[in-house]
């Protein structure tokens, strides 16, 4: 579903990610790891047509995301490591929104959007502004709203990031019977370790824009000779920090709050 | 050019809901209407003017329009600060149909803003010189519309925070607002202040409106409206270039 070789991006004298390889097979739940700078929402964006690779060949669905970008994302449904709901619109319209943005057909769109938010638990809320909806309930409505135009991929960039356990438990779950019943291939990254272990078949680990280790949760743990992925993963990126500075996205953001409860 | 539609209605729907910001705005041109209108009239009227209120209107007016679309239209920040605009960058719709979504939504938005103030003018004591040709007023509101969401799109889509935001306020819409005749007649000015007011764009919009409504021209109706056309025209190609740039 997805195959990328030797793909390379830099930004200016940074190579954020550096001639990384490796395959994703159709319906299988694939787990993206690495510490906070590591490049993984640099790839996913890559994969995504939201960013021009600087080198290498990648492929998503049997296409290439450079040259058909707009087959490609008809293809994908992803929920960003930011939020990307509008606030102002309640849940229905949003969902709205989507669907007419990938060209769902009316009555499949409201035939679907019935039935994602029942399963997400958003029904009775359809017709609040997300505004008032908690870090939760926002998660579910993206990954609702992702999987709309019934895509062959889902790429989940840190979804369960600020919950609590209850609701990134339920929410995998949620994801799974995704997985299962309508073969979606899902593509994630987390920093819990804990649930890639439970949740993911394979999975790829990446530190300073390179692949260190790739395969089911049980390889890594034996070739590490640890007992779980949260160790594996240790020893294989070491226990410093990497710290990230704040974007301008970030203050901004703070910015607002003084202003509006957004 | 369903998308170019639901980003339209979401633009208008983001208005209709944000009440307080509604009533917030038209604080200023009412303030500008009755401490100039009321404030200037009686030196205006000595200058052999006649009604200082019946000139400011139309500049009021179209001063409500700028800030409107050009907000509106630098939205565009918020969105990507705040995500949604890579909801709108991954859809398989053509950059320009969001960006002409977007920006239609921006111009009717202000379009219904510089009405509000149109009543607010008639409240506080403006009377039409024409009524039979008022309508045509709707035709410059809506070009002043247009060229200014377009302006406001191409700035929002290379700005990247919120103190390019201030720069922009203070350097580009204020200026062009004071600069524009709004405020005062365009004749006999200085040669400087002249040659400014004859390039800023906003000087033909308010020419054009004080045409319609009072029956007082500087450049000319026709003129006016070919000027704000052809540069709404080109910033919207500018704005479609910029906005098909932004990578997020």
């Amino acid at each position: 579903m997805i195959r990328v070789e030797n793909l390379v991006k830099r930004f200016g004298s940074v190579t954020a990610v550096d001639h990384i390889s490796f395959a994703v097979e159709r319906g299988e739940i694939f787990a993206f790891l690495g510490p906070n700078g590591a490049g993984k929402t640099t790839t996913i964006k890559m994969l995504t047509t939201l960013l021009q690779p600087d080198g290498g060949t990648l492929e998503v669905g049997g296409l290439d995301p450079r040259k058909r970008a707009h087959q490609v994302r008809q293809l994908f449904g992803i929920v960003f490591q930011d939020p990307s709901l509008d606030g102002e619109l309640t849940a229905a319209e949003n969902m709205e929104l989507h669907g007419i943005f990938f060209h769902v057909p009316r009555k499949l769109r409201i035939a679907r959007t019935e039935e994602l938010l029942k399963l997400f638990d958003l029904w009775d809320k359809r017709g609040q502004q997300v505004k008032f909806f908690s870090g939760g309930m926002k998660r579910r409505l993206e990954i609702a709203r992702a999987l709309l135009h019934t895509p062959k991929i889902l790429f989940l960039d840190e979804p369960t990031l600020g919950l609590d356990p209850q609701t990134r438990n339920q929410m995998w779950t949620q994801v799974r019977a995704m997985n299962q019943s309508e073969q979606v291939t899902v593509f994630l990254t987390t920093h819990y370790m804990d649930e890639a272990e439970r949740t993911a078949q394979r999975l790829a680990i990446i530190d300073h824009g390179k692949i260190i280790a790739q395969g089911s949760p049980q390889q890594l743990k034996e070739q590490t000779g640890t007992a779980s992925l949260e160790e594996a993963f240790l020893a294989l990126t070491g226990s410093q920090i990497r710290d990230e500075t704040a974007g301008s996205a970030e203050q901004l953001r703070q910015f607002a709050k003084m202003w509006n409860k957004r | 050019m369903s998308a170019v539609y639901i980003l339209w209605l979401r633009e208008l729907r983001r208005y209709v809901r944000s009440r307080a910001q509604i009533v917030a705005s038209l604080g200023q041109p009412m303030l500008y209407l009755v401490a100039l209108g009321f404030g200037l009239g009686p030196v205006f009227q000595k200058a052999g003017r006649g009604s200082y209120l019946q000139f400011v209107a139309p500049g009021v007016i179209a001063m409500t329009m700028l800030f409107s679309s050009v907000l509106s239209g630098m939205g565009l920040l918020w969105d990507r600060q705040f995500g949604f605009l890579k909801e709108t960058l991954v859809a398989p719709v053509p950059r320009v149909q969001i960006m002409l979504g977007r920006m239609l939504g921006s111009a009717t938005v202000a379009v219904i803003q510089g009405l509000l103030v149109v009543v607010v003018c008639f409240i506080a004591g403006f009377r039409l010189h024409s009524l039979a040709i008022a309508p045509l007023a709707l035709v410059f509101m809506g070009l002043i519309a247009f060229l200014f969401s377009a302006l406001g799109t191409a700035i929002g889509s290379v700005l990247e925070d919120i103190q390019g935001f201030q720069l922009v306020m203070n350097f580009l819409v204020l200026p062009i607002f004071f600069l524009s005749g709004a405020l005062f007649p365009l004749d006999n000015l200085p040669v400087v202040l002249a040659a400014v007011t004859r390039v800023d764009p906003l000087s033909y919009g308010v020419d054009g409106l004080r045409t319609i409504l009072i029956g007082v021209s500087h450049f000319g109706a026709a003129l006016d409206a070919v000027v704000l056309a052809v540069l709404g025209v080109l910033l919207l190609g500018i704005g479609s270039y910029l906005f098909s740039k932004i990578q997020v």
